[in-house]
């Protein structure tokens, strides 16, 4: 017994060393796993109202481009209203009201980022909109140009992002003029250039081809704007295309946060099948 | 200045400064200094740690609360906080006896340049080693280091030598 206390005594600020540091390597590997519950996140009420502060102010000197980015946006919008309301002249009325309110798969709702970064290997965004405003985990999230990434946090008021450019990131893609698809990953080198992996060798692939969101998961509606093909390896048979992404990763402001309503549906339904 | 508050001013002003300021230089893109590693060096030397320990490793946890990098900046600050006594009596040859006169701008400069750049670079390494998380990418783990290590020295002995001319 005096032997321990005498042990302990000698050793008393290793013991407590070594104890801070499980701590601070359980929070590391505890961060790189998706699916996990997070301690250490800028999602909380402390850190994400610091921030929604500094962003407040930074947020002033960005609202030109921002504003030329939503009349972008208005244009393409009231296009597609004027393209759509041609088609349903032709249609009876009781259908259309049938196929908007029934067959509704995702709800939009918008949001502010209030913390960015793009230089790290795993890059997280906060943003203004938590669970009060109905968020949870799993959403995915886009703005105009493209996709930013998918909500791995949420607390009462704030969410953090998972970006795109995170190493632990996977999102279905596919080639807009064909249904080949694979996998969107990111290798951490330039925040403006992602990977595509695992497209099938038979499909063509054209540099300046346009890729989208494919569809296959129940998070990212089918055909949200990703980027362009920048390069094409032909040679190499594991097949990595680099995309230029339509965003500009390190400039984004305002974003929408996608909910699918059919989610748990189509959850339920490939769970069953495993069984 | 009261030895409390002067801990306190520390202890917020770096965490402050390095979450709104320094992580946002991204200088040629990707390099940032993490001056924060200057809470170590300008602790005043004692034997007992304890509290040394804790709030090194509640500083790098408030880093990582603002930054969203799980623990890593916690790990690197607590372990240059944990052998830093070795390298005060490796480089500034301190025993425990001169830890209450002690004071870094009475010391030539060779020597604190040596024991600031070390602690620095220790840092550093740890800190990209571990946002790394793989042995892949070897080598922009050093680079990093390397870049990011000259970025921090530049300013804390900047920072120092204009804080100092002041008084």
């Amino acid at each position: 017994m005096q032997q321990l206390i005498y042990f302990i005594q000698k050793y008393k600020y290793f013991l407590f060393f070594l104890l801070l540091s499980f701590v601070s390597l359980f929070f590391t590997i505890n961060n790189t796993n998706f699916h996990k519950s997070k301690f250490i996140s800028s999602a909380n009420k402390i850190t994400g109202g610091l921030y929604e502060k500094s962003s407040q102010f930074s947020n002033y000197l960005k609202l030109k481009t921002q504003n030329e980015e939503l009349i972008l946006e208005n244009t393409r919008l009231k296009n597609q209203l004027k393209f759509l309301n041609s088609k349903i002249d032709t249609v009876l009325d009781f259908t259309v009201i049938d196929s908007l309110h029934f067959h509704q798969k995702y709800v939009y709702s918008n949001a502010r980022i209030i913390k960015n970064s793009y230089h790290k290997k795993n890059n997280y965004i906060t943003i203004n909109r938590g669970s009060k405003q109905g968020l949870h985990k799993e959403m995915a999230v886009i703005n105009n140009k493209g996709i930013i990434g998918i909500i791995d946090d949420v607390s009462g008021d704030y969410s953090r992002i998972q970006s795109i450019l995170n190493s632990n990131s996977k999102i279905n893609a596919r080639l807009k003029n064909s249904f080949h698809f694979g996998t969107l990953l990111w290798n951490g080198k330039d925040y403006n250039i992602v990977q595509l992996e695992d497209i099938p060798r038979q499909a063509t692939v054209q540099i300046g081809d346009t890729i989208v969101t494919g569809g296959k998961s129940t998070i990212f509606p089918e055909g949200i704007l990703i980027g362009t093909v920048k390069n094409s390896d032909t040679k190499n048979s594991l097949r990595s295309i680099d995309i230029q992404l339509f965003n500009d990763m390190s400039n984004i402001g305002h974003v929408y946060i996608v909910k699918s309503l059919d989610k748990t549906e189509i959850n339920t339904l490939e769970n069953s099948e495993n069984e | 200045m009261n030895k409390r508050t002067y801990i306190a001013f520390l202890f917020f002003s770096l965490l402050f400064l390095q979450v709104f300021v320094l992580n946002n230089i991204l200088f040629l893109g990707h390099i940032n200094p993490y001056l924060y590693v200057a809470f170590v060096i300008l602790y005043p030397l004692k034997e007992e740690r304890f509290p040394f320990l804790f709030l090194s490793f509640l500083l790098g946890l408030s880093i990582d609360l603002f930054s969203d990098s799980g623990g890593i900046n916690a790990f690197s600050l607590l372990f240059v906080a944990y052998i830093r006594l070795f390298f005060v009596r490796v480089f500034l040859k301190k025993t425990a006896q001169d830890y209450l006169l002690f004071n870094l701008h009475q010391e030539p400069f060779g020597n604190v340049f040596n024991y600031v750049m070390t602690l620095i670079v220790i840092h550093h390494f740890i800190l990209f080693s571990l946002a790394n998380f793989s042995t892949q990418n070897f080598s922009d783990v050093l680079v990093n280091t390397l870049y990011a290590s000259v970025f921090t020295a530049v300013l804390f002995f900047l920072g120092t030598y204009i804080i100092r001319k002041k008084k």
